[in-house]
């Protein structure tokens, strides 16, 4: 027995890029154990809004629905998260969904994430191995720097970070934790150390690490338990260390 | 090289804050905590630092340039954040909201400081004597604006110094990070302490 029968969704809606955000109520048939996924799918089954006037179906996005791609992060009650991770029972009524605020909007629900994509191009966030032979098989790594490592890689550039992070807005170009934290996890890597001093030039660029000011609200919302605020001191520690060497002169600084 | 200026601008920024002008402000502090121990202490111990050789080049090259550059800047870094305490309410969220707003007054209390002691004494108005301050300071309205100044500018110091230590590195790990955060407040206690007692000094004689 269903203590309440319907659920409430007030969702920020937009029809493109381009035009103005609106809101719209709906009501949908609760069931146990809903997310709030399964909700927007009751909605595009039936998508008619809480004045009971047909409309176009929201639109989100999403992919694994298990908390590993990323793709459905959205805002929701006010806080950025993955809306397959969000579950109806443990959510305030009525739920309010928005778009990120940090990302254009495509549509409705979907943002556009290309600027996390640029950021882990501008720190290189990946391991050149293509040469013109067989290089072999790469370095060992300790063990235990992988059991930190492996923390690190489980990034889904899902954008909670920075939807969350002060300094990740429109007024500057700062681009966020999620990437610093990459920049760490490949220079970390025994192959991947070869090229560090590119992956730190990266973060000494324009809008690179300089822009953080330690909120540290990232570290708090990141759905995978990231240790970005670890990752941010330890690149301020290198690209210190390298920005001296490069003015200095050093032969460790590759 | 070129687009790693932002990258040389905010380190400069975050050193600034610490040498000199963090140094300056507790050196003036305790300074001017001789107070306490009456008139003469603290027109000896005044006297001596505005007699050293070369006051004007000190000042102006340890006090007024760093903290020019660093509040221009400041001002700049305040309004290109966004203040999200009301969905993000986190201990350290707030630290960054006070730094910006505590930068702000403090940049405001510098100004009005500055042009009430240093700039009247330089136009030969006033002398650096405790009765100068004895004077400011028997205004009511003078009393709060310089308790709240000189909290908020002790603020911004001491949680200063802990971004500090995460700017340049220094403190990586959250449990040196969290060991910090208990040692900055105690400087904010104890660097409070000597300049809300000689305000307390300057304002009531006792
Ligand atoms: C007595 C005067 C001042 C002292 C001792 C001081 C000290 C400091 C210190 C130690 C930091 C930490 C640097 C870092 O995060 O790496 C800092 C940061 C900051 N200061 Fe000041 N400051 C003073 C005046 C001002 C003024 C007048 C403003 C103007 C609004 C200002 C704005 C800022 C801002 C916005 C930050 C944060 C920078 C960041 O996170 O990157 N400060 N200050
Ligand atoms: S670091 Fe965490 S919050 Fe940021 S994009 Fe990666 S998974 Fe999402
Ligand atoms: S659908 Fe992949 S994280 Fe939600």
């Amino acid at each position: 027995m269903a203590e309440q029968s319907t659920i409430t969704f007030i969702i920020t809606r937009q029809n493109d890029p381009n035009s103005d955000p609106y809101e719209e109520t709906f009501n949908i048939p609760y069931r146990k154990n809903m997310n709030v996924i399964s909700g927007l799918m009751e909605i595009q089954k039936n998508p008619v809004n809480a004045n009971g006037e047909k409309t176009t179906p929201v639109m989100w996005d999403m992919n694994c629905l298990e908390e590993v791609c990323g793709a459905c992060s959205m805002v929701i009650n006010g806080t950025a998260r993955q809306s397959c991770a969000a579950l109806v029972d443990t959510l305030e009524q009525p739920i309010r969904l928005e778009p990120m605020s940090t990302f254009p909007v495509v549509r409705d629900l979907i943002v556009d994430r290309e600027r996390m994509f640029d950021a882990l191009k501008q720190v290189k966030a990946w391991i050149p191995i293509d040469g013109t032979h067989d290089l072999g098989p790469g370095p060992r790594m300790p063990e235990k720097k992988r059991q930190w490592a492996y923390e690190l890689s489980k990034c889904m550039t899902c954008g909670v970070c920075l939807e969350a992070c002060p300094n990740v807005n429109d007024k500057s170009n700062f681009i966020g934790p999620a990437a610093i934290s990459q920049a760490r996890l490949f220079n970390a890597h025994p192959t991947g150390e070869m090229n560090a001093s590119d992956r730190l030039e990266g973060l000494m660029d324009e809008g690179g690490i300089s822009g953080c000011g330690n909120s540290q609200n990232c570290v708090q919302v990141c759905p995978k338990g990231i240790p970005l605020t670890t990752s941010i001191a330890a690149m301020n520690r290198a690209t210190n260390i390298q920005a001296f060497k490069n003015f200095f002169g050093s032969d460790n600084a590759h | 090289m070129a687009g790693q200026r932002e990258y040389f601008y905010r380190r400069l920024h975050s050193l600034l804050g610490v040498v000199p002008i963090g140094i300056f402000l507790v050196q003036h502090l305790v300074v001017n905590h001789f107070a306490v121990y009456g008139e003469e202490s603290f027109n000896t111990a005044a006297g001596f630092m505005g007699n050293l050789p070369f006051v004007l080049l000190l000042e102006i090259f340890i006090i007024y340039l760093p903290i020019l550059y660093h509040a221009i800047l400041g001002v700049y870094i305040a309004l290109t954040a966004n203040y999200s305490l009301k969905n993000y309410g986190y201990f350290r969220n707030w630290m960054f909201a006070l730094q910006r707003i505590t930068g702000l007054i403090t940049l405001v209390f510098i100004a009005w400081h500055v042009w009430e002691t240093r700039v009247q004494i330089g136009l030969g108005n006033a002398e650096v004597e405790y009765s100068l301050m004895e004077g400011i300071l028997s205004s009511p309205f003078m009393l709060w604006f310089y308790l709240i100044g000189v909290i908020s500018t002790v603020f911004h110091f001491a949680n200063g110094l802990w971004s500090f230590c995460v700017s340049w590195g220094i403190t990586q790990s959250q449990k040196s990070q969290r060991v910090l955060t208990y040692v900055t407040v105690f400087v904010f206690l104890a660097v409070s302490y000597l300049g809300v007692r000689t305000i307390i000094q300057f304002a009531f004689g006792v």
